[in-house]
């Protein structure tokens, strides 16, 4: 299998609005066919990021190059990209299939062929029969369907979407998240999304960037991202972490109470630095076989049944806030606890990720 | 939500309706029954019905003086709307905390007495004003140019007046505006122009056609701008009707040409209303703006 090729390459971008540094010196390479995700907290730059590529922003600084070619100057209308916007911008006064049209006719493409590539997409995105719909008359999933075929029916290189789901409510989004999914998949076109909700990055994209103050801190894979996160933020921010704040030492953290949480410490941390040591709820174990590295008492605070798993809270001597522990559904079945209860906590060496604080 | 009962509703209504129908209505019944009647031979009026005043209205003399009134109307509302139009367009495009201040400005003249305003143009356009001053100033030497008294000065003075109407008529829709929708025409492949034309124009046009119908109505009217910068030489309806009541004392006549006018405002003002009200669906949608 040959390497991917990489189809958008962001080189050393920066942007400032006045003293305000958008984004810093970001980097990233982006592969053809990929469902790429830029995730980060409002303010981190990602939505600026987006702008720059659709061409209504200018870089400061760096290059941005499309197979090759540097257009971080090149105007929105000039180049092969197409933002899906966050308000979904349709034309009030144009019908679905007008708005549709609208990007082909700038194409000054024949009658013929607009007509049947905006059938084609009509059919894609289950629009025909709202065709002759005016945006007004549609609702959000609706809505947001029109965008996505007036953005496609371009077949651009890149197609960027600002908070594609952001509007649309909890159970909508999830089925539009594999229906995103499944679109992209079919028309083979590279996909940036920009979400501050981690879980749809987790959910959708093949690789995902998280930007925090203009920087980019880590750009991986879902999977590595969630398992593997570079630093605390990262590991904050993605899922839901448990932190035991302390010292490092060789093979660990030492806690305030003077507990030891073992795991791999990283070569940058010395030995006393202030450290903080993280395990993932699902990684904790409700009373754990003794030779499990680490263990802790402590008290069941509070229980959420969640349907496929329990949701614990757990107060320990380790950290201020209590422990959040997620254990199945099965395993509470089999030994019940309850609210008062005095539990104890166990989990792997492997699990832990220690981090400088 | 609970439906006030009618009663109460038109307890508020009753000061407008009380106010318009003592000083709008009734006058207008009145100069309308007025135009039933037949002059007097020393002036005054003799209470026999006719029909011959709206005759005379249509008389080539006085049908001329409507189409001249309507071709001044006309071209300063042209004139209004695009110079108002471009301008509401730039104060849209300001930074949001500087438009109050631009708007201010722009409805400023508004807030001296309209005569002053109008004498003040005799003041630049006279032989010797400011403006013949000011080319002397740059060099010029030969005759003074003739600009007040034309119907270009009438004109000016028409599109000066008016125009704070029509930046406001066109801010309104300007301004609420969603810019991602330019940003989207952009983004699909249009340029700036193209945008402006299929997008922004369209979507703005009830503006537009509020603007121009105000300025419309009020010049075709108008008496005061035509009489002082026009000289008198530049009839329009407004003069004429002014003539017939205070000059020529021929109030039936000058009541019948009233109503002709009454008439084409209302024309004007009911297609602007149906017109308006195809479009509130687009602008409906158009106010939605991003939040992000």
């Amino acid at each position: 299998m040959s390497a991917p090729r990489t189809l958008l390459a962001i080189d050393k971008v920066s942007k400032n609005f006045g003293r305000v540094t958008a984004v810093d010196g970001i980097s990233l390479d982006i592969r053809e066919n990929e469902f790429f995700a830029l995730l980060g907290p409002s303010g981190c730059g990602k939505t600026t990021l987006l702008r720059m590529l659709a061409g209504f922003e200018t870089p400061n600084d760096g290059r941005i190059l499309l197979d090759g070619r540097d257009i971080a100057r090149t105007p929105p209308n000039k180049r092969p990209v197409n933002l899906m916007f966050q308000s979904y911008a349709l034309f009030p006064h144009m019908s679905v299939r007008a708005n549709v049209s609208y990007g082909l006719e700038m194409e000054r493409l024949p009658a013929k062929e607009i007509r049947s590539r905006v059938d084609a997409i009509l059919a894609t995105t289950e629009l025909v029969a709202l065709a002759d719909r005016k945006p007004e008359q549609l609702s959000g999933g609706q809505k947001q369907r029109v965008a996505l075929a007036r953005a496609l029916v371009k077949r651009p290189r890149l197609l960027l979407l600002d908070e594609p789901l952001g509007a649309l409510d909890k159970k909508l989004r999830g089925a539009m998240q594999l229906e995103l999914k499944r679109l992209q998949h079919e028309v083979g076109i590279t996909f940036v999304i920009v979400t501050h909700d981690q879980e749809e990055s987790l959910v959708m994209a093949d690789r995902m960037a998280v930007l925090r103050d203009g920087k980019l801190l880590q750009c991986d894979t879902p999977h590595a991202v969630y398992e593997h996160p570079v630093d605390r933020f990262v590991a904050d921010f993605i899922g839901v972490m448990n932190f035991v704040p302390g010292r490092a030492t060789d093979d660990g953290v030492l806690a305030a109470d003077g507990a030891r949480i073992v795991g791999t410490v990283p070569s940058t941390l010395a030995p006393g630095a202030a450290a903080v040591a993280s395990v993932r709820p699902e990684r904790i174990r409700l009373f754990p076989s003794a030779q499990t590295a680490n263990r802790v008492a402590g008290t069941v605070e509070a229980l959420a049944y969640q349907g496929l798993d329990l949701q614990l809270h757990v107060r320990t001597a380790l950290s201020q806030k209590p422990f959040l522990v997620r254990v199945t559904a099965d395993a509470a079945d089999r030994r019940p606890v309850a609210s008062g209860d005095a539990v104890e906590l166990g989990w792997d060496a492997v699990d832990v990720r220690i981090f400088a604080d | 939500m609970k439906s006030y009962a009618p009663s109460r509703s038109s307890l508020l209504m009753a000061p407008a309706l009380a106010w318009l129908t003592a000083l709008m209505v009734v006058p207008c019944a009145l100069v309308l029954a007025l135009a039933f009647f037949r002059r007097g031979i020393y002036g005054g009026i003799e209470y026999t019905f006719t029909l011959e005043n709206f005759g005379l209205v249509f008389d080539p003399l006085y049908a001329g003086i409507f189409l001249n009134s309507a071709r001044i109307a006309g071209t300063a509302t042209l004139i209004a709307v695009v110079i108002g139009y471009a301008a509401a367009y730039a104060i849209a495009a300001a930074p949001r905390r500087l438009q109050p201040v631009f708007l201010f400005f722009a409805v400023l003249p508004f807030w001296s007495n309209y005569l002053i305003r109008t004498y003040a143009w005799i003041v630049l356009l006279n032989r010797e004003g400011l403006i013949t001053q000011l080319l002397r100033w740059f060099g010029y030497t030969g005759e003074p140019p003739s600009m007040l008294y034309t119907e270009g000065a009438v004109i000016a003075g028409l599109v000066y007046n008016y125009l704070p109407f029509v930046i406001l008529a066109c801010y309104a829709p300007l301004s609420r505006l969603n810019p991602e929708l330019a940003e989207a025409s952009r983004d699909l492949g249009a340029s700036a122009m193209t945008t402006f034309r299929r997008v922004i124009l369209p979507l703005t046009v009830p503006g537009i056609a509020a603007g121009a119908v105000f300025v419309f109505v009020l010049s075709i009217g108008n008496f005061v701008t035509p009489a002082l910068l026009g000289g008198g030489r530049f009839q329009m309806i407004g003069n004429l009707v002014y003539d017939q009541f205070l000059t020529a004392n021929d109030w039936p006549f000058g009541a019948a040409l009233a109503m002709a006018l009454i008439a084409i405002m209302l024309l004007v003002l009911t297609a602007q209303a149906l017109a308006a009200d195809r479009a509130a669906g687009r602008i409906a949608e158009a106010k939605g703006g991003a939040d992000g």
